[in-house]
């Protein structure tokens, strides 16, 4: 692949993430250059507490970088509108929806917020969106049924149609495989891959599901103390910048099979 | 989606007509169907009856549906805002803010002695002592909750400055004569048959300016359904909605309160009766669904309250609660499940 040629949809510069207040500033990372393309899935990783969370954040613009820039379609993040912003950028979350009474349908329909008039109401082409949404993660059967009857599985992929009907370049989830079997995990991270390739859409996705990712993805970010790297996953594991994820006291990465084996 | 709901719509529209003309057709005075009719046509021969109707029983029954319907859609807000079954519309303190300021008229009158205080226990004055009273508790709140992000803590905030003015209520009651008391807890019994047209004509245009601004608010109560942040992340302005809510749950909880005195019960209950025959959580039904039902049970409770053909008439507080309460119960335990 010639990355020069392909459609750039996020991009950071410089980035340095962190926390400030009126004495200091706290910085979680920095020098984060990275560069999401059209149509790609898009791994995060990195232990617990590096940053990841941060780092999402502040692409979704819900808090300020300390320094550098967030691209959207060559526009900073924190310039656009609210409502522009949702038609360029969508989410999913790891909190629970408010609501369990909204139907599935009512909760994809819900994506469509930010292209409605002052009262909500749907037109066509939203209904043929939201429609699509539903045939694209195969919720047919389960359209009309109420959140609280769905198990955690079908839950995420409900809020995954959301996501699509929002219609935006970029979808963002924060470890979408969270309390979900092995099977279901494999089942939602092989969804995006369909759903990045099939819309053309740039998928972004935090996961601890490290083995996973590294067969699914077409690029992975991963967070490191020292650096964040952004590669293919196969150059990742010749580089040998897994063995830097975590402690080697427990558990070492075995490029042979592209996972974490317990030392013994 | 609408359409699925017309024929509930259509029945409750019905059902309403039939609730009002129940409800001024029953009174101490019994007066039959027939000339009740008339006089809401044209005068009837009967003069007395023509004067009962038109500015007893015709303003109650107008207080009936307002009070119902603004105490419904106040507290479908306050739950939606506050992700809370458990809310209404007086958990940000604005019955205790009218409690306060009514204590402050009825109970207070003491200290200022003599000829003047029988001068402010006038019935306007409790009205404005009421508005006043729950307007700074609201102010209070909302300059509070402005500093914190989560809404949660508004709730709590609200709270507080409840348990903080019923401090102050207390603290008056002890220093008050049995007289006073009397009459302070006769305010809190809650009454709808007090208003004349004018005072009507002003509740209701404050209460239709409360509506509009629910209205408003329909697309981001919705919303906010899927939880705060997602909302941010659909592009809702959250402050904006936020203060939209609540002005228009004060607007309309607060002139309730003024005229009406606290009503318990309605503003929590009618939200959940609502929801289980309106099997959705879109506000777009919801909203005139809480109306018609709001205003159909405080009809019901009014008509109850009157003791027809006696001439009793009971405070409405007590009858909301009591045919009310049992209600939700008998629903949820029926349904199994809370929803919300």
């Amino acid at each position: 692949m010639v990355k020069n040629n392909i459609h750039i949809i996020l991009q950071t510069k410089d980035l340095t993430i962190g926390y400030a207040s009126k004495k200091k500033e706290t910085i979680v990372a920095s020098q984060i250059n990275i560069a999401l393309q059209k149509g790609e899935l898009i791994g995060l990783v990195g232990a617990n507490g590096i940053g990841k969370s941060t780092l999402l954040r502040t692409i979704t613009n819900v808090q300020n970088p300390l320094s550098g820039e967030i691209l959207l379609n060559s526009k900073r993040v924190s310039d656009y509108h609210p409502v522009e912003l949702a038609k360029q950028m969508s989410l999913v979350l790891t909190e629970p929806v408010a609501s369990k009474n909204l139907s599935v349908f009512e909760l994809i329909a819900l994506g469509r917020q930010p292209y409605t008039n002052w009262v909500g109401n749907l037109s066509d082409g939203d209904i043929t969106v939201i429609e699509k949404a539903i045939s694209l993660t195969n919720l047919e059967d389960l359209k009309y049924k109420k959140c609280y009857e769905l198990s955690d599985g079908q839950l995420q992929k409900v809020m995954i149609a959301r996501a699509l009907a929002q219609d935006t370049d970029l979808i963002i989830l924060d470890e979408p495989t969270t309390h979900l079997d092995m099977y279901h995990k494999a089942y939602i991270l092989k969804l995006l891959q369909k759903l990045a390739k099939e819309t053309n859409k740039t998928i972004l996705f935090s996961s601890h599901e490290i083995d996973l990712a590294i067969q699914l993805c077409d690029t992975m970010i991963v967070m490191t103390k020292d650096e964040v790297v952004s590669d293919q996953p196969c150059n990742l594991i010749t580089k040998g910048t897994f063995n830097a994820l975590f402690p080697k006291d427990l558990i070492a990465f075995d490029d042979k099979t592209g996972s974490f084996k317990v030392n013994k | 989606m609408k359409s699925n709901y017309t024929y509930p719509f259509l029945i409750l529209i019905g059902f309403l007509i039939l609730c009002f003309f129940v409800n001024i057709s029953l009174g101490s005075v019994s007066i039959p169907t027939k000339q009740i009719f008339k006089s809401l046509i044209g005068n009837i021969d009967n003069e007395s009856w023509q004067y009962i109707i038109q500015n007893y029983r015709l303003p109650k029954a107008f207080t009936a549906i307002l009070v119902g319907s603004g105490l419904g859609i106040s507290g479908l807000l306050m739950q939606t805002l506050f992700r809370n079954p458990l809310a209404g519309p007086f958990v940000l303190g604005i019955s205790s803010g009218a409690s306060l300021g009514v204590a402050l008229v009825i109970l207070g009158s003491g200290f200022f002695g003599g000829v003047f205080a029988s001068l402010l226990v006038s019935k306007w004055s409790v009205v404005v002592a009421a508005s006043l009273g729950s307007f700074l508790v609201l102010l209070a709140v909302m300059m509070v909750s402005s500093r914190v992000r989560d809404t949660m803590a508004i709730l709590i905030i609200g709270l507080m400055f409840g348990s903080i003015t019923a401090a102050v209520v207390s603290v008056l009651s002890y220093f008050s004569s049995a007289e006073q008391l009397q009459q302070y807890i006769f305010w809190g019994f809650g009454s709808l048959g007090n208003l004349s047209w004018n005072e009507l004509l002003i509740f209701f245009v404050i209460y239709c300016l409360g509506i509009i601004l629910s209205i408003a608010s329909i697309k981001g109560l919705n919303t906010l359904l899927l939880g705060e942040n997602y909302a941010k992340s659909l592009g809702l302005n959250l402050k904006q909605s936020r203060l939209i809510i609540i002005i228009s749950t004060s607007l309309l909880a607060g002139t309730i309160t003024a005229f009406a005195g606290p009503i318990a019960f309605i503003g929590l209950a009618i939200p959940h009766m609502t929801r289980q025959i309106f099997n959705t959580s879109n506000h777009k039904t919801l909203l005139p669904a809480v109306f018609l039902f709001g205003a159909i049970v405080m009809l019901v409770c009014d008509s109850i309250a009157q003791v027809p053909t006696s001439d009793y008439t009971l405070p409405i507080n007590a009858i909301t609660s009591l045919v009310g309460a049992p209600v939700v119960i008998w629903l949820l335990v029926r349904k199994r499940k809370m929803i919300f």
